[in-house]
């Protein structure tokens, strides 16, 4: 079965090494949070260091709790292309179902102009739910509504005047959307975190897959990607990237690292366990998601980088986007953590994929 | 028992039936549409499985796993299950899913209210508890220090004991629950809910829980 894998990977897309974030509040020395807005201040200068530091891709994934208060992550990706030149920077994601697919091309198109080509729109559900309640969405559409937006949005980002008709938003006709992208499309990416029927839809469209591994082992996506690139196939489409994106934490030493992020991490997933149906982790599961078959990349330079270049080859993925931060680390942690993925990690996982 | 039928081409779905093909057992999988619709799907990441209409999934099965979301339960014809032993691996978690008046009635368990409306199938809650991403690296041969457990909760003994027996054969102990009434220490918010536990363990939280 591994045939299509090694089919696919003939053809060779570049490495892309990403950094992804929930805005997760910081803490300041006395472990008191920091302000939304001064956590936000320090979300645009963590993508600016991850530039500085040649990571490829930076991303903010929707969210709109007192936790995690990025609600409009791409106002704070604009602010971070202003200062860069390098970054590509997208959602990671954006909740479409729950939003409009007008507004989030107009919104992407701008940061795209901002950027000079630099903006990227990762699509899905995400796992936090608070966006429908907010905006009076019934979590029980979400497929319908999934569905149909993804449409719209491939719809718009063809580019020229659109029409289209359906149940779940205004009917467009012959409609000029602005502003207009320079140079096509922007890249498009459906995260997936455990549908089938998610990553044929994505090949569908011609989007390309990015694979939410959280818990578990990374290996058991192999079938999905395998199955992107067969449904790509079917549907007469070119071969497109497939990229990974998974929580961890990195520090001098592996011990420091677990160290570190095990009491926030503990604290963060009790806080969500009811509504997101996650267990309470003990000491010894969380071992084992740092461990080789777990979904945590989690310890010193060495041991996640050695994760990642087990992991890419496995799936036939190009692609991986580090989600950094807990809730609770403080700003000072999170940028080590940022500074060496993008010194140590990076340059070490190019070498063990040469 | 034979062949198992999985209704329910989703998240949870494929993850049930390869279980179940790696057991040994003959599957058919439905999704919510025609077989053409999840060919591929079963061919790349069920391979072994036969993609099926509902009806013809259920028709040839010794078993029926029902693996929607459970509000699209509502719309589910109960006669296309009638006459059958149906696994609900459906969760009413409206924390997550969004409020189904059906299943806010808290006197009855999730699958009290599943069997009510299937009332000519006779209904068993298991593999609701454990999160399909965990369900595959968790299996385990007999006897295995490091085998999980699975709760079966059933009022009727002979489903139970066959039910069970699948657990068993997929890699789980099958911890017993002597209602459907009982189901409900399975469900969200109870005590092994998304848990990997041992049987002594499991047992102890579900003791704990009920006493």
């Amino acid at each position: 079965m591994g045939t299509s894998i090694s089919d696919a990977a003939a053809v060779k897309f570049p490495l892309v090494f990403g950094l992804d974030t929930f805005g997760d509040v910081t803490h300041d020395a006395d472990d008191r949070p920091l302000s939304h807005a001064q956590t936000i201040r320090n979300l645009v200068d963590e993508g600016v260091l991850a530039d500085q530091l040649d990571v490829d891709f930076f991303g903010i994934g929707e969210h709109h709790t007192d936790d995690f208060p990025l609600s409009a992550a791409d106002v704070v990706l604009a602010a971070i292309a202003a200062r860069t030149k390098r970054i590509h920077v997208g959602s990671a994601v954006t909740v479409l179902s729950s939003d409009d697919p007008v507004r989030v091309f107009q919104r992407y198109s701008t940061l795209n102009a901002i950027s000079n080509g630099r903006a990227e729109v990762i699509l899905g559900r995400g796992s936090s739910i608070d966006s429908f309640p907010l905006f009076g969405y019934d979590l029980a559409d979400y497929e319908e509504l999934f569905e149909e937006k993804v449409n719209l949005f491939a719809e718009l980002l063809k580019g020229g005047p659109v029409t289209w008709k359906g149940n779940t938003r205004a009917a467009l006709h012959n409609q000029d959307v602005v502003p207009h992208t320079e140079f096509g499309p922007f890249p498009t990416w459906i995260g997936v975190g455990g549908s089938p029927q998610s990553v044929v839809r994505a090949a569908h469209y011609g989007f390309s897959l990015m694979l939410a591994i959280i818990g578990g082992s990374p290996a058991r996506f192999a079938p999905f990607a395998r199955l992107f690139h067969q449904a790509l196939k079917s549907f007469g489409r070119d071969p497109l990237p497939v990229g990974v994106h998974s929580p961890g934490h990195v520090a001098e030493t592996d011990e420091q690292a677990r160290e570190e992020f095990w009491p926030r991490y503990l604290q963060v997933i009790t806080h969500v366990a009811e509504t997101r149906g996650f267990a309470i982790p003990t000491k010894e599961s969380f071992m084992y998601e740092v461990g080789p078959r777990g979904a945590l990349f989690v310890g010193s330079p060495e041991t996640v980088a050695q994760k990642i270049a087990a992991t890419l080859p496995a799936l036939g993925a190009n692609r991986f986007d580090l989600k950094y931060g807990m809730g609770g680390l403080s700003h000072e942690t999170v940028m080590k953590n940022i500074e060496l993925y993008g010194t140590q990690v990076i340059p070490r996982v190019r070498e063990l994929l040469k | 028992m034979n062949r198992i039928g999985v209704i329910g081409a989703g998240h949870v779905g494929p993850v049930i039936a390869r279980l179940a093909l790696d057991a040994g057992y003959g599957v058919a999988i439905a999704g919510s549409g025609s077989p053409e619709k999840i060919a591929l799907v079963t061919q790349i990441v069920i391979p072994g499985a036969e993609p099926r209409w509902t009806a013809d999934a259920v028709a040839g099965a010794d078993l029926v796993v029902l693996a929607i979301p459970l509000h699209k339960f509502a719309a589910f014809d109960p006669a296309l299950v009638a006459g059958k032993v149906v696994v609900d691996a459906m969760n009413y978690w409206p924390a997550t899913d969004g409020v189904e008046a059906a299943f806010e009635d808290r006197r009855y368990s999730s699958s009290e209210i599943v069997q009510r409306r299937l009332a000519q199938s006779i209904v068993v809650k298991t593999l609701n508890h454990i999160g399909y991403q965990d369900l595959e690296d968790a299996r385990r041969p007999a006897g295995s220090p490091d085998r999980r457990a699975i709760g079966v909760a059933a009022d009727d003994l002979h489903a139970a004991a066959a039910v069970a027996e699948v657990i068993d054969r997929i890699g789980f102990d099958a911890v017993r629950l002597d209602s459907l009434s009982a189901g409900r220490l399975l469900e969200p918010a109870g005590p092994v809910f998304g848990a990997l536990l041992g049987r002594s363990e499991f047992e102890r939280m579900l003791s704990a829980k009920a006493a």
